[in-house]
């Protein structure tokens, strides 16, 4: 510990010479950082060498690269959340809880205004495609994985291609189908329908491979007790892996809710609150970001950045969501729907 | 639906006074099984009379299980396996037209090898499965399940906790819990494979206390490691034997008692002492 910190101070103290006295020019100040670690690689194996011998050297020197790795990958994301967490916070009061932006001229103050067109449009959205594509998703996979019937294979090879697809193609998919032949005008459920196209082969996939993971002994158990197959999957197979169910449900919530190409295609977008998403334009998160964080003055792209910290908690609150779903063992019944009278039986006795 | 009437009035067994043995018979006729090309098991015929616990023991790979898994329609799960011969059912032919597969499968119970309770129900849930999964309406469940629950010997251990989850059983416990969950659908037949070669001794004797307990209502074909165990639960006894690259043959069946102690041929008697297998 001491090696390392004195390791660190040494190359860090070189490193401000170079910079600050020797060199005749700036440079970025992310090449200090470069070069710090740079220098302070020889210096910290020269430390442990010269006390513990280069062994010891060999095996410090790993570990302080894998940490070096982990910390270049982890300080990123910290950034990115700490920074919308910081730009977010700024503006946010609880009327952008309660407020639209029908009102709100372009120099009002960032404070000023709301987003709950939006935050009901992004959840109408999402529950109408998380109720179009689970259904399709569940099924595709209880094909994929139960009966295994002879189109598994190209259905897989689709499944995981449109893991892939660009989520503009999705939104010009449904533009083209619907927007552009005048048969629909724009508004919350075609952006839905966009939104379940991407959300389709991530709940396909997930939920294929916690359909997988069922034990076939008891698959064999229920048809042993004379079950037709349908209902050894509906009743057996289905419920024992409700728990990664859910998880791949949510999963794929996590995927599509902070989508903009679609929407942006599909809703047309508004400043208005439109609860209903059958019919007229209707507004989303990701839109509100998009229209908010394009515009020259400072209020409103500081109140862009609290809508993208919204998103960032919505996001945030279905991981949490999935993992505590996830890790509910089986028959602790942590999400149970009480039935009526299944307490019966137990007071009875 | 033929089905009969699900019979869950069935007196308790220590209520039972004289009964003649309830249960089927079952009989295997020429019985012979491939997996793809390759014959496992070759003109088995072995009779399981109602009363009589039948064991069918022999060493591994010998086909005893395969045979029992023929005898309710398991045996055709795996996509190459392939059939010759017949099984019937007091009589009537269970690989026929006149029975539908899934009531043969409700007639003909199975316990398997390692405990295999549904983990997202509870322990009544548990016992009450088969009727959801036959589609069937029982008046009484919860009769129904105390029923089935004695009759396994499992009723004064989860009395008191029938609504947790059955994964919080012991393995003993489990495996009598699936018992309770084949007995509950009224089989006639019920075929137990290896039933305790997953459990300690002292659950091995409640099983074995169990199959006592339940011989005269069921019909039970046994398979077993355990030569021990086979003298002291069945009273038929069938030896299987595959020689090297051939299929599993009944070198001798008989009475239990006859099989250990005067078996009439040397595989056999080598076998039942402990020289090979």
């Amino acid at each position: 510990m001491a090696e390392s910190a004195g390791a660190l101070a040494a190359s860090f103290f070189l490193t401000w010479l170079i910079f600050n006295r020797l060199l005749p020019f700036r440079i970025m100040p992310l090449a200090f950082f470069v070069i710090w670690f740079v220098l302070f690689l020889p210096i910290y194996w020269f430390v442990i060498k010269d006390g513990q011998g280069a062994t010891a050297a060999k095996d410090r020197l790993a570990t302080a690269f894998v940490i070096a790795g982990a910390m270049f990958t982890f300080v990123p994301i910290v950034t990115v959340v700490a920074y919308v967490l910081f730009r977010g916070l700024k503006s946010l009061r609880p009327n952008f809880f309660t407020e639209t932006m029908q009102v709100v001229g372009p120099l009002a103050k960032a404070t000023e205004g709301g987003a709950i067109h939006s935050i009901i449009g992004t959840l109408e959205q999402l529950a109408l495609a998380t109720i179009i594509a689970v259904p399709l998703g569940v099924l595709t996979a209880v094909y994929l994985s139960e009966i295994k019937g002879p189109l598994a294979r190209p259905v897989r090879l689709v499944a995981d291609a449109m893991t892939a697809l660009p989520s503009i193609v999705a939104g010009l998919f449904i533009f083209s189908l619907f927007i552009k032949p005048h048969i629909f005008t724009q508004s919350g459920l075609l952006g839905a329908f966009a939104l379940s196209i991407l959300m389709l082969p991530t709940v396909t996939i997930t939920a294929e491979q916690v359909l997988r993971v069922v034990p076939g002994s008891l698959r064999e158990a229920a048809l042993a007790l004379g079950a037709p197959y349908w209902r050894s999957v509906l009743m057996v197979v289905l419920p024992t892996a409700r728990a990664g169910l859910s998880t791949a449900v949510i999963l794929g919530m996590a995927r599509v809710v902070g989508e903009t190409a679609p929407v942006l295609m599909t809703t047309g977008g508004t400043t208005a609150l439109n609860t209903n998403p059958f019919s007229g334009f209707q507004d989303n998160l990701p839109l509100f970001v998009f229209a908010q964080i394009r515009s020259s003055q400072d209020s409103q792209v500081d109140r862009g950045w609290t809508g993208a910290l919204i998103l960032l908690v919505v996001v945030l609150l279905l991981f949490i969501l999935a993992r505590v779903i996830g890790s509910a063992k089986p028959g602790q019944r942590r999400f149970r729907i009480p039935v009526p009278g299944r307490g019966r039986r137990r007071s009875g006795r | 639906m033929t089905a009969p009437e699900l019979d869950h009035t069935r007196p308790m067994p220590q209520q039972e006074a004289t009964p003649g043995p309830m249960g089927g018979v079952l009989e295997g006729v020429d019985v012979s099984c491939w997996f793809g090309a390759r014959k496992v098991l070759e003109g088995v015929n072995i009779k399981m009379d109602a009363g009589v616990v039948t064991a069918l023991i022999g060493p591994s790979g010998c086909g005893k299980s395969t045979f029992l898994r023929t005898l309710n329609r398991m045996h055709e799960l795996v996509p190459i396996a392939s059939l010759a011969g017949s099984v019937l059912l007091d009589g009537h032919d269970i690989y026929g037209v006149g029975l539908r597969l899934t009531e043969v499968r409700r007639r003909i119970g199975m316990v398997f090898q390692k405990p295999n309770p549904f983990p997202a129900m509870t322990i009544a849930d548990n016992v009450a499965a088969g009727l959801k999964l036959t589609g069937k309406k029982v008046s009484d469940r919860d009769g129904l399940i105390e029923t089935s629950l004695r009759r396994a010997g499992l009723w004064n251990e989860v009395r008191n906790r029938l609504d947790a989850p059955a994964g919080g059983l012991s393995g003993g416990q489990q495996q009598r819990l699936c018992i309770a969950r084949s007995l509950a659908v009224s089989p006639d037949i019920l075929l137990m494979d290896e039933p305790c070669s997953a459990l300690d001794p002292t659950s091995t004797r409640r099983i074995e206390e169990t199959i006592h307990e339940l011989k005269d209502q069921v019909t039970i074909i046994i398979v077993t490691h355990n030569m021990q165990q086979a003298q002291r639960v069945s009273q038929h006894c069938a030896f299987f034997l595959a020689a090297e690259n051939e299929p599993g043959r009944v070198v001798e069946q008989g009475p239990t008692e006859q099989i250990f102690s005067d078996p009439h041929d040397p595989r056999t008697a080598d076998y039942v002492n402990g020289r090979f297998g």
